[in-house]
């Protein structure tokens, strides 16, 4: 068992599904950081069997956005002098900026360039949301 | 309304739809009060790919109440194709005119040019996506023929998988009280399920029996089986004089019963039927430039004259 210690001050991002870990420090850019920070995978946990849990330390700013999209049952802790001092729980996003792509070649944001494209949620168990322009589908499956 | 978009039906509430449907019949009732009420105005009408029947009407709609009109109707000879980008034109074309018609391929445009458009900006067609003045002609054509948009039983027949223009019909009726719509089609062309999800008010019943329902029904709306939806033009062939509606089948139809088309027709509906008192799509199409009218005035803001 590898041990890592706690944190002083900065965020943990827990709960996440194992496996989700990775695309997530891709996603949020961490290897950006020059902070501290750590990925943990495969954890054992009692509730999920395996998680991966990600600790940065520092207070940055995270796009819950983004983080809500991929994973919608992590959970963020802020810590402050060793403790915590909020929990944040995510969810989908019923509206997202600038992340999705539509994936109509018919819709008009193939043809004309579109700053941040706006999806509306239109389906929660299917993680589905709907082109602003267009109205069509499209699932997010976690990006590059 | 004074400098509203219009992009898709819904964008105005049923209570503003009345408002232009008021306006309409009081253009019906007196044309001449009407005539000169856009003088000055001017109406941009873009076409990025031809519509002649909905240009015309756009066009007729505005020169009969005395504004003018600028606008293209090949995108070639536009500054589309030297590359321009929409918002560009969009915002060009605020510079010069008073309000902004647009018809484009893409699925979307009508929103995203809208976004750089502080003109009122009407979507005449974005592709397969919305066309929301054939909706609100539909609309008018059934409030002045049948005196409601209320209580109605309403079979739509043909293409139901493809037809932009059921689609929106089907969402604006649904907004009325007491509204019935038994959908008529083959199993390959059937009502897709999003549309249906979104059915809160109405009952709805299918079926591929056109003979059988024709009894129950205030208002048939027929479609054309659109050729340009298929892959296989064997599906095509084989589905496309699937309904025809003929002197039969209006036999079977109810005195007050109403039929109503988009046009342009094929064979779905034969020609003798036109003689039947009961068919209204070409009154359906007068409708349609009535409607534009009153729309106009409403986002350009222009009152009638006392």
């Amino acid at each position: 068992m590898i041990n890592v210690s706690k944190l002083k001050k900065g965020l943990v991002i827990d709960h996440i599904a194992a496996g989700s870990g990775y695309r997530i420090f891709r996603q949020l850019k961490l290897d950006e950081l020059s902070d501290v920070v750590i990925l943990m995978r495969n954890v054992p946990s009692q509730k999920m069997g395996k998680k991966d849990v990600i600790k940065i330390e520092n207070h940055i700013n995270l796009d819950l956005e983004v983080l809500g999209l991929i994973d919608p049952h992590a959970t963020i802790n802020v810590i402050d002098n060793g403790n915590r001092t909020k929990k944040i729980r995510l969810a989908l996003p019923k509206r997202v900026e600038g992340i999705l792509k539509c994936k109509n070649p018919r819709c008009i944001t193939q043809y004309e360039k579109v700053q941040a494209p706006v999806f509306y949620l239109a389906k929660e168990e299917e993680k589905t949301y709907r082109c602003s322009y267009c109205d069509s589908p499209t699932q997010f499956e976690g990006g590059e | 309304m004074i400098g509203r978009h219009l992009i898709e039906p819904r964008d105005f509430s049923v209570e503003e739809l009345e408002e232009i449907f008021q306006l309409a019949e009081k253009i019906i009732e007196a044309p001449e009060v009407y005539v000169d009420v856009c003088k000055g105005k001017l109406l941009a009408t873009l076409f990025y790919e031809p519509s002649t029947r909905t240009r015309f009407s756009f066009e007729a709609a505005m020169l009969r109440l005395g504004g003018s009109i600028i606008g293209f109707d090949d995108p070639n000879a536009s500054s589309a194709a030297k590359g321009e980008t929409l918002s560009d034109t969009i915002r060009t074309i605020c510079a010069y005119a008073d309000a902004i018609v647009m018809r484009h391929p893409r699925e979307g445009s009508a929103k995203l040019a809208s976004e750089s458009s502080n003109r009122p900006l009407i979507n005449a067609g974005d592709g397969g996506h919305q066309h929301p003045t054939q909706t609100l002609t539909d609309l008018l054509t059934i409030r002045q023929e049948k005196g409601r948009l209320e209580n109605l039983t309403i079979g739509v027949c043909g293409d139901l998988k493809f037809g932009r223009t059921i689609h929106s019909l089907i969402r604006a009726m649904d907004r009325y009280a007491g509204i019935r719509f038994i959908f008529i089609s083959p199993d390959e062309l059937q009502l897709p399920s999003y549309v249906k999800d979104e059915i809160t008010h109405a009952s709805f019943e299918e079926t591929k029996n056109l003979e059988d329902a024709m009894g129950e029904l205030d208002i048939l709306y027929m479609s054309r089986v659109q050729r340009e939806r298929f892959v296989s033009e064997e599906e095509y062939l084989r589905l496309k004089d699937i309904y025809i509606l003929d002197t039969d089948k209006m036999e079977k139809a109810k005195p007050d019963a109403m039929i109503l088309h988009p046009l342009p027709r094929v064979n779905e509906i034969s020609i003798e039927v036109d003689q039947d008192p009961r068919a209204k799509y070409f009154e359906q199409a007068h409708y349609g430039m009535i409607v534009r009218m009153a729309l106009l005035m409403k986002v350009l803001g222009v009152k009638e004259n006392d």
